[in-house]
């Protein structure tokens, strides 16, 4: 009885505030909440813990203890005494430069070298918002034919190397950025296009867009590669890699039309009727009004498609292009490093994820900065 | 009826060119007859206020002044120039007729300042420099210079409002157009949008102002014009017309104004 009284007289004082218990924040309230709620989580999560813990020891003694990370002139006995245990890098060691460069020459492979360099160097300079300039254009316009001159050489003393023997991560690079280079600009138009008032370009825009969609990119390709060439006059003849570039092109701008759509659909028409009002013309307000909001709307599924076709540029191994993957899969081809893919498929498999991976969170940084204005 | 085009007579006998004309406008959408034979008279510095039930065609035929929306039958003039297909006479239209919205269609990824200058900077071929100072010359005209630097979510609705009347005067318009300026607002932002539309009245700045706030339209309005249907029903000074409603339709409209308030 005296206990309830003293509660009473307790609750007319001011609630003074106080922290929140400790087992409900921080590191352990967030083990708590997500890891160890109730029984069935907490066996779960022991069950799942050990078999993780027990598959990284393994890969750390297969991937790095175990592994053999040299073996001198191809003798490769080391490694298949090895199999099952330790992991072969002497494959990757050895075959580095064909991954990276192809059937390049040998003694010019400083040639496709300083290109991935200056792509990866446009990449970050394009990255950085106080570059994002008018001059900026010109800077690409520059370092692609510069790159477009050191491939093929035959000024300044370079040798000429034709377009067949070029191969590797400088390729996927080609493909990847001169396609996505060209393809954003298009499918901008494109999708302008789509929502044009005028006839003739808005059932031009929807065939493109309709029509390319609906064929797999192979079979691009293999038009490009196949059937395109019997339509030219005799002894004229396209580059291969042109051929591929243009169909690459093609079918990406199909693909970000798409969300470039997306996003114009996503503005209220207000915008347009206050454009308008203050008499901007037709590309003013979509310059200064109506793209700027638009592509910011639809940052990630722009980067996710910038992904999907930065990996589907390997798809030309089928008309015979030697891109990463295929210039790594003809690297095992060999009798002395036969059996050595899963090694070689890892390392290709890591500069894939290196440029996705740091395309995405560019995307993600982006995305914050560009939209601050819409925090309140 | 019989009222309504003596108005329009009377302000047609005027010796300045109106501003505004409207002639036996007719508008369809689809089957739906929006503006029926609209005709209307804006002498230069005339206030008028447009006011009736919702889908009376009022906002309709505002839109149609500068072309947001086009209209199917009739004549429009503004200026002295007839609205047509003529993309020319369009583009000199709209220099000259600046609109504010209901939903203040301010572009939210610019900051204040650069909302009021862009159209005088790409369509006016302004300066910068110069464009910058007569936005802020509006911005304080409307009492809020401070925010120039922020993005328009960052304000209120009353603020955004007026950053939006400060945005159509930055074109030097001859001619306001008001679509519902206050119905988007919380009633104490009512007030401050209202005081600054009091004040562009007391510049001499024609307007038409699609409204029902009835004490503004006692306060500024020359005329009143009544929608119904997408017909005007009854134009006339806002006392007479308030005091002595004609027909039964604007009884009931104004009775259930009233009670809204």
């Amino acid at each position: 009885m005296s206990d309830i009284t003293l509660n009473a007289s307790a609750k007319v004082a001011e609630a003074v505030p106080r922290s929140a218990p400790i087992s409900q924040v921080g590191f352990v309230g967030w083990l708590r909440t997500n890891l160890f709620s109730g029984w069935l989580s907490t066996a779960v999560t022991l069950a799942l813990g050990y078999l993780i813990i027990r598959w990284a020891i393994g890969f750390v003694d297969w991937a790095i203890i175990n592994a053999v990370w040299s073996v001198p002139n191809n003798q490769t006995q080391a490694c298949r005494d090895l199999r099952g245990t330790g992991a072969c890098w002497a494959v990757v060691t050895e075959k580095h430069r064909f991954i990276l460069f192809g059937t390049y020459p040998y003694e010019e492979h400083w040639r496709p070298a300083l290109c991935i360099a200056l792509f990866v160097g446009l990449y970050i300079v394009s990255a950085m918002r106080r570059f994002w300039r008018k001059e900026l254009a010109l800077i690409w316009v520059g370092v692609l034919t510069l790159i477009g001159v050191l491939m093929w050489g035959g000024v300044l003393g370079m040798p000429y190397v034709p377009q067949e023997r070029w191969g590797g991560l400088v390729i996927t690079l080609i493909l990847a950025t001169f396609g996505l280079a060209l393809a954003f600009p298009l499918a901008v138009l494109v999708a302008l296009g789509r929502r044009s008032k005028l006839p003739a370009i808005k059932a031009l825009c929807v065939i493109y867009v309709e029509l390319i969609r609906g064929v797999p990119l192979i079979s691009l390709l293999f038009m490009a590669s196949v059937m395109f060439p019997l339509f030219l006059p005799e002894g004229m003849n396209i580059d291969k890699l042109l051929r591929a570039q243009i169909a690459i092109i093609l079918f990406a701008g199909a693909y970000l039309a798409e969300v470039v759509r997306g996003g114009l659909q996503s503005l209220s028409r207000g915008q347009y009727e206050a454009a308008d009002a203050l008499g901007l013309s037709y590309w003013q307000k979509t310059g200064f009004i109506i793209l700027p909001q638009a592509l910011r709307l639809v940052i990630p599924p722009l980067v996710n498609t910038f992904i999907g076709f930065f990996k589907d540029t390997s798809l030309v191994l089928i008309i015979g292009i030697f891109d990463l993957l295929t210039a790594g899969k003809t690297a095992i081809i060999e009798p002395a490093w036969q059996g050595f893919g899963i090694e070689v498929y890892l390392t290709v498999g890591a500069i894939y994820f290196i440029f996705c991976f740091a395309m995405s969170k560019y995307s993600q940084s982006l995305e914050a900065e560009l939209n601050r204005h819409r925090r309140h | 009826m019989s009222e309504t085009l003596d108005h329009i007579a009377s302000a047609a006998r005027t010796d300045a060119p109106p501003a505004i004309l409207l002639d036996k406008v007719n508008k369809w959408y689809g089957a739906l007859h929006v503006l029926r034979d609209v005709s209307l008279s804006v002498a230069l510095g005339e206030r008028v206020v447009v006011c009736g039930p919702s889908g009376s065609g009022k906002s309709t035929m505002i839109r149609c002044i500068n072309r947001l929306e086009t209209h199917q039958e009739g004549k429009i003039q503004v200026n002295g120039i007839e609205l047509s297909d003529d993309l020319k006479a369009l583009d000199d239209i709209r220099r000259e007729v600046g609109m504010v919205f209901q939903s203040f269609n301010l572009f939210p990824h610019l900051t204040i300042l650069e909302n009021c200058t862009l159209a005088p900077i790409w369509v006016r071929r302004m300066p910068k420099k110069e464009a910058e100072e007569l936005a802020m010359h509006y911005l304080t005209r409307v009492r809020i210079p401070e925010q120039a630097k922020k993005y328009p979510g960052q304000l209120s609705g009353g603020q955004q409002q007026r950053v939006a009347i400060a945005r159509a005067l930055c074109m030097k318009p001859k001619i306001m157009l008001f679509d519902e300026p206050t119905s988007a607002l919380d009633p104490e932002m009512i007030k401050e949008v209202l005081d600054t539309m009091v004040s562009l009245a007391e510049t001499g700045m024609t307007m038409i102002c699609v409204t029902h706030e009835m004490g503004f339209a006692r306060q500024v309005a020359d005329r009143v014009v009544f929608m119904d249907r997408g017909e005007i029903v009854e134009v006339g000074a806002p006392n007479h017309l308030f005091e002595n409603p004609q027909t039964e339709r604007l009884k009931t409209f104004l009775s259930q104004i009233l009670r809204g308030h």
